[in-house]
């Protein structure tokens, strides 16, 4: 497929492993055996059971009535909330974690922003019995703190990141760091799109199961396989990856990216990476990120601590410099109001951070026999404390 | 002839390598620490261009960074502060980093600046092998810029004879599969590490570094390979200091064990 990795690493000219010799050991290791491993049939058997029978999938495509009808179009939600952990992230771990049990690691890592990859983490840790340490920072800590209890009752460690914002760049920031002073025992799990090759490609591997599934639901609910749009939400992009996917060649689907830009695209408080940022180097990858003329990264600023990330994974990067996919954003308050609609007209709490791709309907005109599928990525239960603050709206 | 390989054809032992972070502990300090360092008694400078997320480094040099950046360092600064920095020393000077910093610099500005200032080496921890081999050598080398890369006791033995084949400088051995600074006296097994690499015979001279902080691990180092880098133990000595010179100049004459000249 075009849009996937090539041989060297790449898409287009994003992406590629730009990492300490301290890790190549470890990055050739994955390289040389993921693809390998993933398409095993005893691998295949064993994620495909457990995302069944553990994770509860396939998640429903639910036609929402009742929002269809006040934007007078066809609105179908990829219900992700509905996972087992509340989130699509357990896709990823599911399989990231029976790819360490193969590669022989004896130690999990990983960094979380919202807390939602950190707790699908420290699940699928409890679940095999492994040793994890979850990188969060600070300032999330505070903001998603029932997200801490979870992963600190699923025995995980939490080590909070001090440096920087102490958000999600800085935990991961941290993350590598682990695995540099742990390179022999310890497997990196992370998150979404991003680090070096072959993270991006594992992860989309991994997450490219929504889409998937929305191909064959699409078809038994509209004898379509296709929508006109899917919307999703992209920090570093792993639910819009996955909600993307298996449409990406077909290109009469229209495909939309929805950035935060917290307080306004130009406020100076923002997370929208395409608008604001250009080529560099983050975390392992080369790709869009927030950064000043000196190439020191940006701070970014978003109310949702699952999209407050300076970049975007390499592959974005590529589908939005290929203009495949149109990136959007959506403010703070427009994306609080999206999941109070969501919320008082379906009964369905969604994050924060699937509230900005919900905020797009407000912004888009669409046609009364378009057909648009939203990925409701995850849902809003971390969120209620900041929500609460906003019910006068 | 580029003053690295100068320094390593005159001198086989005990060679001191100083980094510290530019900007650090004043936006000021850069050529007094590097024309006292020379004076003091180091072979060799690393300067650290400071960046907003340095993945390689442990707690100390991040905090040097995230200092110097508050303090206002940045490229083009550096830049200007060493502007005649080849006016008053002679030793070799390596600008350490990571490579977005440069890229945004303008590869070709940055080197050709590089050349202008009297840069005479490259360490970019985030820039691998296989990158610089298709992207980067020949213009380094065309600006005369020797690009030194790491090994880990985790590098197998063909990997350290490829990174032998595209050095032309020095090798730089890092003791331990850890960030910057870590702190340890040097391990049985670290020494083995070490025999290992010296029987290896490789064309390229060595520097032990990571975790060498006091004369004592500095002269264990030293026994296998031609000499050792400190870093973390010298941002440490050049906080709080009142008198920046007389704190380095001690800092080396404990670790060389001379007075210096």
């Amino acid at each position: 497929m075009k849009y996937d990795v090539n041989k060297n690493g790449y898409y287009g000219s994003f992406g590629g492993a730009y990492i300490p010799e301290m890790l190549y050991p470890n990055i050739e290791n994955l390289k040389k055996n993921y693809i390998k491993i993933i398409n095993s049939p005893d691998f295949q058997k064993e994620f495909t059971e457990l995302l069944r029978d553990y994770v509860g999938r396939p998640t429903p495509l639910y036609f929402a009535k009742r929002l269809s009808e006040y934007y007078n179009t066809n609105i179908y939600l990829k219900r992700e909330d509905l996972n087992h952990t509340g989130a699509h992230k357990i896709n990823n771990t599911i399989g990231q974690i029976l790819l360490a049990k193969r590669l022989g690691k004896k130690r999990i890592i990983a960094e979380t922003g919202a807390g939602q990859h950190g707790v699908a983490t420290a699940t699928v840790c409890a679940l095999m019995g492994i040793e994890c340490i979850v990188y969060m920072g600070e300032t999330d800590m505070k903001r998603q703190a029932p997200n801490v209890a979870r992963m600190k009752m699923l025995g995980a460690e939490v080590r909070p990141a001090t440096c920087g914002n102490k958000t999600l760049k800085d935990a991961t920031n941290e993350a590598i760091r682990d695995w540099i002073n742990n390179p022999v025992n310890t497997h990196y799990i992370i998150g979404s799109v991003v680090g070096p090759h072959p993270y991006p490609d594992i992860v989309t591997m991994f997450q490219s199961i929504i889409s998937y599934e929305m191909k064959i639901q699409m078809l038994q609910k509209t004898g379509k396989d296709s929508p006109d749009y899917i919307i999703a939400c992209v920090g570093g992009g792993s639910n819009a990856i996955g909600a993307f996917y298996h449409y990406l060649e077909n290109t009469k689907v229209n495909l939309i990216a929805v950035e935060a830009s917290g307080l306004g695209v130009n406020s100076g408080k923002s997370a929208a990476t395409l608008v604001l940022g250009k080529p560099g180097i983050i975390h392992g990858s080369k790709t869009i990120l927030m950064q000043n003329d000196d190439g020191q990264i940006t701070e970014p600023y978003s109310i949702s601590a699952g999209l407050d990330y300076p970049g975007v994974g390499p592959i974005h990067a590529y589908l939005a410099e290929t203009k495949r996919v149109n990136f959007k954003n959506a403010t703070d308050s427009e994306a609080i109001k999206a999941a109070y609609q969501l919320t008082r007209i379906e009964g369905i709490i969604p994050a924060l951070e699937t509230a900005h791709a919900l905020a797009i309907l407000e912004k888009t005109k669409f046609k009364k026999n378009e057909t648009i599928v939203i990925n409701i990525s995850g849902r809003g239960d971390k969120d209620m404390e900041t929500y609460i603050k906003h019910l006068t709206i | 002839m580029n003053r690295i390989n100068n320094l390593f054809i005159n001198n086989t032992k005990n060679i001191l390598s100083v980094y510290f972070t530019a900007g650090y502990p004043n936006l000021n300090d850069t050529t007094t620490i590097i024309n006292t360092l020379s004076k003091s008694g180091a072979d060799l400078i690393e300067i650290g261009i400071p960046f907003s997320d340095p993945l390689a480094d442990g707690p100390t040099i991040q905090n040097s960074s995230e200092i110097a950046l508050k303090n206002g360092m940045s490229l083009k600064l550096l830049f200007e502060q060493l502007a005649n920095i080849r006016k008053t020393t002679n030793i070799p000077l390596i600008l350490m980093g990571y490579l977005n910093s440069v890229i945004q610099y303008g590869v070709e500005s940055f080197c050709k600046k590089c050349k202008e200032t009297g840069i005479d080496g490259l360490i970019l921890p985030d820039l691998p092998t296989n990158i610089y081999v298709d992207n980067y050598a020949d213009i380094f080398k065309k600006y005369d810029l020797k690009t030194i890369f790491l090994i880990t006791p985790q590098t197998d033995n063909s990997r350290i004879k490829y990174i032998d084949s595209i050095s032309d400088s020095f090798i730089y051995m890092v003791s331990s599969a850890s960030t910057t600074g870590a702190k340890s006296d040097i391990s049985e097994a670290q020494q083995k590490y070490f025999q290992k690499i010296s029987n290896m015979n490789l064309k390229n001279p060595k520097l032990i570094g990571f975790g060498i902080s006091d004369k004592k691990t500095f002269e264990s180092a030293c026994q296998f390979a031609e000499g050792a880098i400190i870093g973390s133990a010298f941002i440490k000595a050049l906080t709080n200091s009142k008198s920046i010179e007389k704190n380095i100049e001690n800092f080396v004459t404990q670790i060389k064990g001379l007075r210096p000249i």
